[in-house]
């Protein structure tokens, strides 16, 4: 029963996406990621209708493998998940960086992304956004906890949380004084350590008192006083840290670990004109700073500086100390068949007692 | 002759179209896809490997037999739970109030499965509403864990699918006489024998079928396994999905979908059989 109304609902969206006008941008992105504000500014300027679909990077990577690239005009994966997904089944094109303002622009951050995002020497990307992925603490009761091995600290029985995925087995490598980065050329050498890492995460997991699975639970899970010592995005630690000053985002010790979520195109967009718009438009200063100072992420425009708010400057300098922020370990592309080796030892952490 | 027969084609045409386009061809699809193996030199290739890596590694094995026992287990709470509101509202409450209950009853559908798990997560959390007044009546003095763990899972699974046991079993309760009741306590019959041996039976067909559904949903949820359950719950749908979003191994996934396919239809065989009931009864 349950099954055939979800069918039928899929069956209908498509019939409905089929019909659409030309001037419509599909967008496929992350919660926050185009503020009310802006989707209104620029359905006036330009005249095209946005619709948005909010997604994550494996679901992103899942609707567009589906159809082979259709059904979105444009999409905003993380730069590591582009060049493996693209070898394997393409379902982006090329980025036209010529009709990018690269201008505006922080330009060692475009020449990253185009790089790591390549695949037969074409770029398939242009960065949108940063952040990192560290701790999130509430310092009132755990004023001590700094580092990703305080996530398995008996310190901290019952109070912590994290979210089971492949950042924190990267996290628990470095934790343990390990570099995964650096094995990522050697396929045999990184499976020994996600071993290592998967006995440290079981060992600890009594300690945990639960898994979060999205950005809510996460919040969620702090604010209520369930757990105290968590995994986190910086910027939902800072929007904590404004309603309670007690919680706040941390740089582990050993190192944040920073993504750049991007924009890419799919194979099979249908309105490229409205994509090109969209990304010069969000990142025009005034706009990338009104989506920074509305959640807190870094953004890739180099203008926008000047329009921050006083508080979001003050995040960075709190949160980031001139050593931490030296030792933000940024993702390299995910080699391919990582993943599978990854998704398994989630599996055994899960599934132990 | 030849009217009705168009007319009979006319009345068909929309359920085949609907078995075929959104039942046969997708499944066919599926299966096709469950044999396909991808080799290390990336060539795809016909092979039972995709079945063969549920058997040789244990967690899949453990997910599933665990989700077949929960799922048998909601099953039956659902039923003792629910077996003496379906009982109450046809057999003891009048017509006019029991129509305004069942409609009460029903509010949890009209919201959704998330919000109402979400409501769940409110009441259990360790300073949520039920840890909050026990504490403050003394009966603890710390907060009793009781989200996140399978306790909760459970909760969550009984709670979104209770309904759909409820409204089967009334109305084979409905159609029941009362007089049947009356003359067996008139002929000096106990009431566990009436409940045993007069309502039970009576009631069967309509048991048997919100037990199907409600064992359906429960073994295909993900919802309330996924938000309310433990670091250690683990719920096979996870590992579907897993297979699909997370390591992108859609010829595992559909290969594990279809273990998940046959293991929910021969629990359902084997209810049956053991119920002595004919799916078509039950079906009706």
């Amino acid at each position: 029963m349950k099954k055939l109304v979800i069918v039928g609902a899929i069956a209908l969206s498509l019939i409905a996406s089929g019909a659409m006008a030309q001037g419509t941008l599909r967008l496929l992105t992350w919660k926050g990621y185009a503020p009310a504000k802006l989707v209104k500014d620029f359905e006036a300027k330009t005249g095209i209708d946005v619709k948005i679909t909010y997604s994550n990077n494996e679901e992103m990577i899942a609707k567009l493998r589906a159809t082979r690239g259709a059904g979105f005009d444009l999409a905003q994966p993380s730069q590591d998940r582009i060049s493996f997904v693209q070898q394997k089944f393409p379902v982006y094109q090329p980025m036209d960086y010529s009709r990018v303002n690269t201008g505006q622009l922080v330009t060692s951050m475009v020449d990253a992304v185009k790089k790591n995002s390549s695949v037969d020497g074409k770029g398939y990307a242009v960065p949108f956004c940063y952040g990192t992925t560290g701790m999130i603490v509430n310092k009132k009761n755990a004023p001590e906890a700094n580092d990703w091995s305080d996530l398995w600290n008996p310190k901290y029985a019952g109070k912590i949380s994290y979210r089971l995925k492949r950042p924190l087995l990267i996290a628990t490598a470095f934790g343990m004084g390990e570099d995964p980065f650096a094995l990522y050329d050697d396929i045999d050498a990184y499976r020994a350590l996600m071993k290592r890492v998967e006995k440290t995460l079981i060992d600890g997991k009594k300690y945990v008192k639960n898994y979060w699975t999205s950005g809510d639970t996460q919040v969620a899970i702090i604010k209520s006083g369930d757990a105290d010592v968590i995994s986190g995005w910086d910027g939902k630690g800072w929007t904590l840290h404004e309603e309670n000053p007690d919680i706040d985002f941390i740089a582990p010790k050993s190192g944040a670990l920073g993504w750049i979520d991007t924009f890419a195109i799919p194979a099979k967009s249908k309105n490229l004109d409205a994509a090109y718009k969209w990304i010069n438009f969000m990142l025009e200063p005034e706009n990338a700073a009104y989506f920074t100072n509305q959640e807190g992420y870094g953004t890739a425009s180099a203008g926008a500086l000047a329009f921050l708010d006083d508080k979001i400057k003050a995040n960075f300098s709190r949160s980031f100390p001139p050593a931490d922020l030296d030792n933000i370990k940024w993702h390299p592309p995910v080699p391919a068949g990582f993943e599978k080796i990854e998704s398994k030892v989630l599996d055994r952490i899960k599934a132990a007692k | 002759m030849k009217k009705s027969n168009s007319t009979f084609y006319l009345l068909i045409t929309p359920v085949l179209l609907w078995l075929l386009a959104l039942i046969v061809i997708p499944h066919l699809d599926m299966l096709f896809r469950s044999f396909r193996f991808e080799t290390d030199d990336g060539l795809w290739v016909f092979s039972l490997n995709n079945y063969l890596a549920f058997f040789e590694d244990s967690i899949y094995w453990f997910t599933f037999v665990q989700t077949a026992l929960y799922s048998i287990g909601v099953t039956i709470l659902a039923f003792v739970v629910t077996f003496p509101v379906a009982f109450f509202l046809t057999k003891v409450v009048g017509k006019r109030y029991s129509s305004f209950m069942t409609l009460l009853l029903l509010i949890p559908i009209w919201i959704g499965e998330l919000v109402t798990v979400y409501g769940w997560m409110i009441l259990l959390r360790d300073n949520g509403v039920i840890n909050s007044f026990l504490l403050k009546i003394g009966v603890i003095d710390t907060p009793v864990e009781m989200l996140f763990t399978n306790f909760s899972m459970t909760i969550g699974l009984l709670y979104i699918s209770m309904l759909f046991m409820i409204v089967p079993m009334m109305s084979a309760l409905e159609s029941m006489d009362d007089s049947l009741i009356e003359a067996a306590s008139d002929l000096g019959a106990s009431k566990w024998t009436i409940f045993r041996q007069i309502v039970i039976p009576y009631t069967t067909p309509g048991i048997v079928s919100g037990g199907i559904i409600v064992f359906m949903l429960v073994i295909g949820d993900y919802v309330a396994p996924n938000i309310l359950g433990g670091k250690s719950s683990l719920w096979f749908t996870e590992q579907i999905y897993n297979k699909f979003l997370a390591t992108f191994n859609w010829s595992e996934g559909a290969a594990f979908g279809f273990l998940l396919l046959l293991l929910s239809s021969s629990i359902v065989w084997v209810a049956l059989k053991l119920s002595g009931q004919k799916l078509d009864k039950v079906g009706s």
